[in-house]
């Protein structure tokens, strides 16, 4: 049986998988980081998105051994050490970006990949495209298209502090 | 999906080795079309050669007139890539629109071209290019490479290394997505390069193909207005929910005007 | 008693546009739904389906599959018959034309005899290792006689078609009518002009972004069987399982529904895996969980809508409506959900108004068994395809009149002074005001300045539509002796039990439950404002049979209607104990004793007591009314609403469209709603937001298509086209508000508005784009292949001669 080794979230593990295993699988049900999750079978709905390295991925669309040695970072591991949430976190929460939950980590894991590959900013079309592989049933993403945009300001340096959505 | 062999080989003439070894072995470069079909059980590979350990399948160059890819070059890496945003600009910005974000990060230019997909975008701008595709023997050019869907010039054990994009002076892109899988329902890259004018369809058909009148309205006039009047028949054309044959005809003038006004 | 009103907007109460409670442990990967939890020793499934669309069982052998690695039972039909399970129940019983109770196949757990759809379930396999179910479901041989497919609702009521069913040889599930028909036929006997239409409300897959999934557990010590479920509805599911299939009573039984990833209705029915794995469970000894995959939600998951409607409307020569006639095939599926045969009947034809004083109307629903997945209702249910229907029509007949849009719909609005209104159609409407609406959504939507955006996209090569609706929805479900009389087999009450700690914090038990509406911070609101406490104090708890009494769960948009007012209800007990409380410890008479800003005062004086101070004597009552009076601060209430409540409003939309592709872009969409008085007006514009995507995703991308054979063609993702984030735009979302007038609060509902309205305002808008092309009507999903073959003049999609 493989075995892989895994950096997740700073954290350094050693797992048995199958060679058909998914890395989803592993972070789900071998770490037990289910924030993650697996929204559909066609690598399309982004619920599972996470980085490895700099850029997001879909995790339920690359094998767990095709990940050994990586570096990876999943929705639990974006904010500071002492809880503060990451600025994109804080937006969706501030933008009411998120109503069921489910698409939100692969949704906050993809937007903190485009907006890092966009480091002068985002207009809303590019926002709009960059969101492509992430499938939302709930919003209708006018509020998540808001929270990156916020959240962009405040990791590309423009602002110090998040924007607060109207009252 | 069905369980397998997984090796990771750190040269090409191992991993051509392991294939030539096992007729029911298969290689993953990205993997973003290969594992969607294995999670279906589609295909009961007996092992996968993982080819991300061959550092000769990567990289950028420029070789005299052409732009030489490796097969392991991620679209997001030709996107964003200097030597091909200066040399071939609407190279990059096609590849800036395959799939999605996350499809990009993985996706290889390599993996696209072996696997064939009618849908893929790359074959089109290989053919509409004169592109030629490198393997581990040979060098094929891009007019022979495509046979048909989902099939390739390619032998069983033969791996795509790298791609070469003669430098053309000018090129465009424009495809319509299809509204449920976001694949290309039909693309037309269109190209004036040192081997002539090309003019290459995805989408469309069973398998990618060039245009030849397109070809040669654009050779005597490259403008929108000389693509416009060359209409495309519908024989042969996919037809699906989504777009009947005489619909993805349409499109193929359609987005070819398109391209040519992104070429400028 | 009524709410106390806030006179300015208070930090955390009514109106405040609280940040949600709920969102921390979504955004920190800390939610917990169901497939994220894990049972001690648990095994997995896999469910063997049919494929194909209608077959005769001739034969299951198990044994290779049995033998495979990890492969702990494999059970059939027959298993289940053995054990003495029932079948998966209906809760709606339909009575048709003459008396006549609608047909009700049995719809097994396991598929007996026959399987009547692709995906229809066969066997269910448990292994160690999902993989390794699945692997052994391959394994398992099933011998099928092809049957012919009816996966056509036109086809399944031709005469001699083949039977899905025994108990309904003809396909038809009921034929139903409600109305006044020789009413209706007089005042078209008298009609100035007929218009017709014809439309089919595409069927769509509810498709919530978290899968289904379910697990079951048992403990043998205590008898309990508990399933962990993806549902809108614990107590629901409870009932209907315990009673109907496992036949274990409720004291036995509870139902736990954790952090679920939307429901949109899907998650309302009591589906067979539920069922499957509670009872493999107590056989085995062992937990069994069950997750669904994407692909596999499309052959098993409630579609919806669905519907193939005639409709007639007779005109005055003023444009003023005199009767309406419709006629719809509604498809059933292959067996009936939960709810299925209320949504073309209830939830539908009884909504034939709309916002108009048509005063004639006759409408007949037949109802069809189709070799299909079940259909049931999803997000609006009923309500979208009449107001679809209404919409379409109203602009068809004043294109036939000659007349405005906007005029023809003013001329036979319901006034404000018309309220209470009663239909023609069962309903009586408590409140609106469908001009306010209107004229609000004109304005933020600059309706005037129209034409010239649409000669600036001319300008550009595109062809630029506007198209309004103005509509009106029943929520809120409902009142139980109503629907009761209507063929409901349950009540729709709601349920509140709220339980004071003594140092004054507050957990509000409710049987609504929360999959995306935020309930945990609205709700919140709603206590923290009438007990006066700060709403951090407040805890909301959903979705455990085992924690709270009962309750009906959230579909309807009824969670803050009737859920709410349940909350009302036993807060007014709350404080009407703690008034007596307070009497005693000051020593005043209770009539003297007024209760505000979380405070008891004795009225007059400056004497008072706070909430926790009177909470703490309930709990430690040594200065206590013990005579008369007992300890604890914690009451129940069951609120049983009136009426429904009906949400209305105005929905303008622009599109534009390129004639080359035929591609229909949405570049403007502005949306007045009422929908009574807003809580939280940050989550009832997400809300809206969220319905208005539902919406267009049905009006332009979103279709579920069988072949003849009766095999889904848009089985996954990558035929069914879902909105993306590209596929919308901004919105802009306005509320506008007449209260309700019989519910404690005057809430009226915003789950479903976005979903209802919508639809009829875009196509109305693909309609008047094309309007140089003497388009008179398109079918939804408006597609680039459909609108492009519209304008180059082929295709099926051409308009209809009028008649």
């Amino acid at each position: 049986m493989p075995q892989v080794s895994l950096t997740v979230n700073g954290k350094s593990h050693t797992v048995d998988v199958e060679g058909r295993t998914l890395l989803v699988e592993v972070l789900r049900e071998k770490l037990r980081l289910t924030g993650t999750h697996v929204g559909c079978d066609t690598s399309q709905c982004g619920a599972c998105v996470v980085h490895i390295g700099e850029n997001s991925v879909k995790s339920c669309t690359i094998l767990a051994v095709q990940a050994d040695g990586a570096q990876i970072t999943t929705i639990e591991g974006i904010a500071a050490a002492d809880g503060t949430l990451h600025p994109m976190q804080e937006a969706f929460r501030e933008y009411h970006a998120l109503q069921c939950g489910f698409c939100t980590p692969g949704m906050v894991m993809s937007a903190i990949d485009l907006v890092k590959k966009h480091p002068s900013g985002l207009s809303e079309q590019e926002i709009r495209e960059g969101l492509e592989g992430n499938i939302c049933r709930c919003t209708g993403y006018h509020n998540i298209v808001k929270a990156i945009a916020a959240a962009a300001d405040v990791m590309n340096g423009k602002r110090t502090e998040l924007a607060r959505a109207a009252e | 999906m069905y369980d397998f062999q997984y090796h990771k080989p750190a040269t090409i003439a191992d991993a051509v080795k392991l294939l030539a070894a096992d007729p029911e072995a298969r290689p993953v470069s990205g993997g973003m079309t290969l594992l969607p079909a294995l999670k279906h059980r589609l295909n009961k590979p007996t092992s996968l050669i993982d080819l991300s350990g061959i550092a000769e399948l990567r990289g950028v160059r420029r070789e005299g007139d052409a732009i030489v890819i490796g097969g392991m070059t991620t679209h997001y890496e030709v996107a964003t890539h200097p030597q091909i945003l200066a040399a071939i600009p609407a190279l990059a910005r096609m590849a800036a629109t395959i799939g999605d974000t996350q499809v990009r990060n993985r996706g290889t230019i390599g993996g696209s071209l072996a696997n064939n997909d009618p849908a893929a975008d790359y074959p089109a701008a290989a053919l509409a290019l004169r592109a030629t595709i490198i393997t581990d023997r040979r060098r094929i050019p891009a007019d022979e490479f495509f046979l048909g869907m989902f099939t390739t010039a390619l032998e069983a054990d033969e791996l795509v290394t790298g791609i070469s994009f003669p430098i053309p002076e000018k090129a465009g892109y424009a495809k319509l997505r299809n509204p449920a899988s976001r694949y290309s329902m039909t693309g037309v890259f269109v190209a004036k390069g040192p081997h002539g004018v090309g003019v290459g369809v995805n989408g469309a058909g069973p398998c990618a193909f060039r245009q030849a009148e397109m070809e040669a309205a654009l050779s005597a006039n490259w403008s929108v207005d000389a693509v416009a009047n060359v209409k495309q028949s519908p024989d042969d054309l996919n037809s699906d929910i989504h777009g009947s044959a005489a619909y993805r005809a349409n499109l193929v003038t359609v987005m070819a005007k398109r391209a040519v006004a992104d070429a400028g | 008693m009524n709410v106390t009103l806030p006179s300015a907007v208070s930090s955390g109460g009514i109106g405040a546009r609280v940040r949600r409670k709920e969102d921390l442990r979504f955004l920190s990967g800390r939610g917990q739904y169901t497939d994220d939890l894990v049972r001690p020793n648990q095994l997995h499934s896999w469910i063997l389906r049919s494929p194909h669309a209608h077959a005769r069982i001739n034969s299951i052998d198990t044994a290779a599959a049995m033998a495979m690695p990890g492969v702990v039972a494999i059970y059939t039909a027959r298993d289940i018959e053995a054990a003495g399970l029932g079948g998966v129940p209906c809760g709606w019983q339909v009575t048709g034309k003459g008396g006549k109770v609608m047909a009700e196949p049995a719809h097994p757990v396991l598929a007996s005899g026959k399987v009547r759809h692709v995906g229809d379930p066969v066997a269910f396999i448990v292994a160690e290792t999902r993989a390794q179910a699945r692997d052994a479901a391959e394994a398992v041989e099933v011998g099928y006689t092809s049957l012919p497919a009816l996966p056509d609702l036109r086809a399944a009521t031709a005469p001699g078609a083949p039977s899905l069913h025994d108990e309904a040889p003809d396909n038809i599930c009921f034929d139903w009518e409600i109305g006044d028909k020789a009413a209706t036929d007089a005042a078209f006997a008298r009609a100035h002009k007929v218009v017709r239409f014809e439309t089919t409300n595409n069927r769509l897959v509810p498709n919530a972004m978290e899968p289904r999934a379910a697990i079951g557990d048992y403990d043998p010590n205590s008898g309990e069987h508990t399933l962990f479920t993806t549902s809108q509805n614990p107590h629901v599911i409870r009932l209907l399982m315990g009673a109907f299939v496992l036949k274990v009573p409720e004291h036995k039984l509870r139902v736990v529904a954790p952090d679920v990833g939307g429901g949109f209705g899907s998650k309302i029915y009591h589906y067979a895996e539920e069922a499957l794995v509670t009872w493999a469970a107590a056989q085995l000894k062992r937990p069994v969980r069950w997750t669904c995959e994407r692909s596999e939600s499309f052959l098993s998951d409630a579609h919806g809508r669905d519907h193939v409607t005639t409709a007639e409307l007779a005109l005055d020569s003023d444009g003023r409506f005199l009767g309406l006639r419709v006629e719809t095939l509604a498809n059933m599926g292959a067996y009936l959900s939960t709810f299925a045969p209320a949504v073309p009947t209830y939830l539908s034809a009884t909504l034939l108004a709309g916002v108009y004083t048509t005063p004639a109307i006759h409408g007949q629903v037949k109802a069809v068994f189709t070799s299909t997945v079940p259909v049931d209702a999803y997000r609006g249910a009923g309500r979208p395809e009449t107001t679809y229907l209404l919409e379409r029509l109203v602009d068809v007949a004043a294109r036939e009149m000659g007349m405005d849009r906007l005029e023809i719909r003013r001329r036979n609005f319901i006034q404000p002074d018309q309220f209470p209104y009663q239909t023609p159609v069962a309903l009586q409407y408590d409140s609106g005001d469908y001009e306010a609406t209107l004229r609000q959504a004109l304005e933020a939507a600059d309706y005037a300045g129209f034409e010239a955006r649409r000669a600036e996209a001319k300008g550009r090569g595109m062809l630029r539509g506007i198209g309004v609706s103005t509509y009106l929805e029943a929520c809120g479900i409902a009142p139980s002796k109503l629907v009761g009389q209507l063929g409901a087999r349950a009540g729709l009450y709601e349920v509140a039990n709220i339980r004071v700690h003594p140092t004054g914090s507050v957990t509000v038990f409710t049987g609504t439950h929360s999959h995306g509406q935020g309930h945990e911070t609205s709700f919140a609101q709603l206590v923290a404002e009438q007990l006066g406490v700060p709403i951090d104090m407040v805890e909301i708890v959903h979705g455990d049979t085992g924690k709270i009494p009962f309750g009906m769960g959230t579909y309807g948009s009824r969670s803050l209607a009737v859920g709410g007012s349940a909350m009302v209800r036993a807060m007014d007990k709350i404080i009407a104990k703690g008034k007596k409380i307070a009497a005693h410890l000051m020593e005043a008479s209770v009539e003297d004793i007024e209760f505000a800003d979380g405070r008891f005062r004795v009225a007059g004086t400056d004497r008072s007591k706070a909430f926790a101070e009177i909470s703490m004597a309930a709990y430690v009552p040594h200065d206590y009314p013990i005579e008369e009076l007992e300890p604890g601060l914690e009451e129940t209430a069951f609120y049983d609403p009136k009426n429904f409540t009906y949400p209305g409003g105005c929905h303008i939309c622009e599109v534009e469209i390129d004639p080359e592709t035929g591609g229909v872009e949405v570049v403007k969409f502005t949306a007045c709603d009422d929908v009574g008085r807003v809580i939280n007006p940050m989550i009832v514009e997400g809300q809206i937001q969220g319905g208005v995507a539902q919406g267009i995703g049905q009006a332009l991308i979103e279709n579920t298509v069988y072949d003849g054979e009766g095999q889904l063609l848009t089985a996954s993702f990558n035929d069914y086209a879902m909105p993306r984030a590209a596929t919308v735009p901004d919105f802009t979302v306005l509320t506008s508000t007449t209260l309700c007038t019989h519910n404690p609060l005057g809430v009226k509902g915003c789950g479903e508005v976005g979903a209802i309205g919508s639809p009829p305002a875009v196509m109305n808008a693909v309609v008047d784009a094309l309007r140089d092309y003497g388009v008179r009507h398109v079918e939804m999903p408006a597609t680039p292949l459909k609108i492009w073959s519209i304008i180059h003049g082929g295709g099926d999609a051409l308009p209809q001669a009028a008649e």
